[in-house]
């Protein structure tokens, strides 16, 4: 399961119940629409609307999802998409360059569902611990999480203190 | 209705204190005992009086006299237990309350140690009995969380309780994000104004709070678990560059007590937190969220120490044992 966030640009008549019929497919796909832009072109002889969507989907469904678009008579002029990436930050506190921080970065990397993708050391005199604000890129919620797990594993054979964000609100 | 107190330590002071100063709440003292002596008196015994005589001779009444002998007595209606206690076992706090209930006397309690230990145990003697084991000043000091968890919340599914639970922490962190100082300093601070004990140990690793965080898992759930089922961290080891980090991120951090059954956690840790959550609260303040399925998140914010602070949890205890139990005139 990969989820994209998928940008399209629509163009439709516009006349009543347009719209909604472009919409309606989404739900049905298991598609989350993040944003609905009107883009009413200036001139007003035009008896066109273009819209401009920004949605969430599963991969493997966008084609589909493009096909019954498409069925309601809508054009769809443009499409982009890219992987949609959770971003994670947590601090590590400890002998960080002497546990081999090198390393620690690899064993995230190398997962090839997860990477660091930005790393900020402060490191007071030579003989105290440093520490580290981490974030982390995934795919998915679930290859954060097997990827946060990982973390600890290396922490906690490192002796290394992991804060981790308190996840906002459970459901 | 005729209570019993245990201990007079800054917390039994607090109560006594309150007691003569609200003689219209109807409640009687009848017998109280120290480390050293007691005094037990069915008629009833003048709190300002038992006052003045502890600060005279350090003593509450007769040497020689002790709490098993207020105990004995049955001269109460509610055993109010406020006996320094050893926070693990529980003793010798645990003890006097099997004693008490067994007894069929309703007993009120601010020592964590019984309640996080034996919590199943007391409550099954309490209702065999048909008496109240109340404990509100166990957790979060003035906050009426324990309540809010059964009778203000009464029907609802808990799915997670979050909350700070040790005002120690609370403020070496808040002194950290705020000052930039480091823990050592920010807990020598906390120790000059009386806010950490000479050995800190016990609040900074975490210990206080992940026993707290246990009574308030039992009370929402009734699982049974013990202090060794939390994953503990505590702050000892947390940096100012740390803070500084977070600050960038306008986040802060802060020792954070987390249950949940539904997903497997049960933990104190220092977390990460954006500085607009709720239970970012500043200096020694405590506050507890409770994640609900009808009433969504509830957040309780109070002060979780002092001696009427916590007086006031205790009589809310025992007005409550009062409108349910006892028929008052």
């Amino acid at each position: 399961m990969v989820p994209l966030q998928v940008s399209m640009k629509l163009e439709m008549k516009d006349s009543p119940g347009q719209l909604v019929a472009a919409l309606t497919p989404i739900s049905e796909f298991g598609g989350n629409i993040i944003a609905v832009i009107h883009q009413r072109e200036p001139d007003a002889s035009s008896d066109t609307l273009g819209v401009q969507i920004v949605l969430e989907i599963e991969q493997d469904r966008l084609d589909a999802l493009v096909a019954a678009i498409k069925r309601q008579g809508v054009s769809i002029l443009r499409i982009g998409e890219e992987r949609l990436l959770y971003r994670q930050s947590v601090i590590m506190i400890g002998h960080l360059i002497h546990t081999d921080i090198g390393d620690t970065i690899d064993r995230i990397d190398s997962t090839g569902f997860a990477e660091v993708a930005e790393l900020n050391v402060q490191m007071p005199a030579i003989t105290e611990p440093s520490t580290a604000l981490i974030t982390i890129k995934a795919t998915t919620r679930s290859e954060m999480e097997r990827a946060l797990d990982l973390l600890r594993g290396v922490a906690a054979e490192k002796g290394l203190l992991i804060v981790e964000p308190l996840a906002e609100g459970e459901r | 209705m005729r209570i019993a107190v245990l201990g007079l330590g800054a917390v039994g002071k607090g109560l006594l204190r309150m007691l003569a100063a609200k003689p219209e709440l109807g409640l009687v003292l009848t017998a109280v005992a120290d480390s050293s002596s007691a005094c037990i008196e069915p008629g009833g015994i003048d709190p300002a009086a038992v006052l003045d005589r502890k600060s005279a001779t350090n003593r509450c009444g007769t040497q020689g006299l002790t709490a098993e002998q207020v105990l004995d007595s049955g001269a109460f209606d509610v055993l109010v237990e406020l006996t320094p206690t050893n926070a693990v076992t529980g003793e010798p706090a645990l003890t006097h309350m099997r004693r008490a209930l067994a007894l069929g006397r309703h007993v009120v309690t601010s020592n964590k140690g019984p309640i996080a230990a034996a919590h199943a145990e007391l409550q099954e003697i309490a209702a065999g009995q048909g008496v109240a084991l109340r404990y509100e000043a166990t957790v979060g000091g003035a906050i009426p969380v324990i309540h809010a968890i059964r009778d203000g919340l009464a029907g609802n599914r808990f799915h997670a309780i979050t909350g700070v639970l040790n005002g120690t922490c609370n403020y070496i962190l808040t002194r950290m994000d705020e000052e930039g100082l480091t823990y050592d300093q920010a807990l020598a601070e906390a120790r000059e104004l009386g806010y950490a004990e000479a050995d800190p140990t016990y609040d900074v690793r975490g210990i206080d709070a992940a026993i707290k965080l246990v009574i308030l898992a039992n009370t929402c759930w009734n699982l049974g678990v013990v202090l060794d089922d939390v994953a503990i961290t505590g702050i000892d080891g947390l940096t100012v560059d740390a803070l500084r980090l977070a600050a960038a991120q306008d986040c802060t951090i802060r020792l954070i007590g987390e249950a949940s059954p539904d997903r497997g956690i049960l933990r104190v840790a220092p977390r990460v937190l954006p500085r607009s959550h709720p239970l970012v609260i500043e200096g020694t303040l405590n506050a507890v969220m409770l994640s609900t399925d009808m009433a969504g998140e509830c957040t309780l914010i109070g002060k979780g120490a002092g001696s009427v602070e916590t007086a006031s949890a205790i009589i809310g205890d025992l007005l409550a044992i009062r409108d349910r139990y006892v028929e008052c005139g």
